[in-house]
């Protein structure tokens, strides 16, 4: 399958869905490194993660802007983190332990994204529960 | 594995890279499962927070962000040899570099980040 370092090059030379992940893993890459980036330093230079309470998220959430900024965020990491631990997943095992793992890991992706994508969504907007 | 085989740089690159990266796949499942909280169950959410801005919080909030800029910095050295393959005979010089910038920007966030668990005021205050 997709052992990137067979070749010899970095880009597997298979074609077809590995090469298109590695595309959108570099692609993914640089949305996150603005899109991370930015909200680490929001998130615990400017702001002080222990102030962060339910109460601070509804402000913050408070409007489509940032849920859509977080929600292209949370779409973008959970693609680069899962595909990663696909990579790290091929290059220790093999076989029926492969498989399943990796069954897992796209089950977990899913389900997380499901959970993520409900709690931006369903946040209760601090400017409707106030008045 | 790190002590038998000795890749030198460019395997210490690759070697962080990876540990780095598993390390933030298992923040984001803790992350995407706390906001998740935040909306299910609010009071527990806060008490976790308070864990979060403990001592102990702090320096593994500290050795999360570490992790991201490290992670980010040599992203961006494998996206440089990737499409300037010629890049790549200065991958050593690049991944020096990763660790200037590393340290210039990553030092103000650590005493920023740790400054309330010595019961400092932290050095950059924003508005409020």
């Amino acid at each position: 399958m997709s052992s990137y370092s067979k070749s010899g090059k970095a880009k597997p030379q298979s074609g077809g869905w590995d090469v298109a992940v590695w595309y959108l893993m570099r692609l993914s890459a640089l949305g996150l490194f603005v899109l991370v980036l930015a909200h680490f330093t929001i998130v615990h230079l400017i702001y002080d993660p222990a102030i962060q309470t339910n109460d601070w998220i509804a402000a913050r959430w408070s409007g489509a802007a940032w849920r859509t900024v977080d929600w292209m965020m949370l779409t973008l990491v959970i693609f680069h983190a899962f595909m990663g631990m696909r990579t790290v997943i091929q290059d220790y095992t093999k076989g029926t332990l492969r498989m399943a793992l990796l069954m897992l890991l796209y089950l977990g992706a899913i389900f997380l994204f499901a959970m993520g994508t409900m709690a931006l969504v369903s946040f209760p907007d601090a400017v409707k529960v106030a008045s | 594995m790190l002590l038998r085989y000795r890749g030198s740089e460019g395997m210490l690159a690759w070697a962080f890279h990876r540990v780095s990266g598993v390390a933030i796949w298992a923040f984001v499942l803790l992350h995407v499962f706390d906001i998740w909280l935040a909306n299910v169950n609010a009071p527990l959410y806060n008490d976790l927070l308070g864990l979060y801005g403990s001592g102990p919080g702090r320096v593994l909030e500290s050795a999360l962000g570490a992790a991201v800029l490290y992670h980010a910095l040599n992203g961006v050295r494998i996206i440089i040899m990737d499409f300037w393959p010629s890049m790549t005979r200065h991958h050593k010089q690049l991944w020096y570099g990763v660790w200037v910038v590393f340290l210039v920007i990553g030092l103000p966030f650590v005493v920023q980040i740790m400054a309330p668990a010595f019961g400092a005021q932290p050095p950059f205050r924003f508005g409020s």
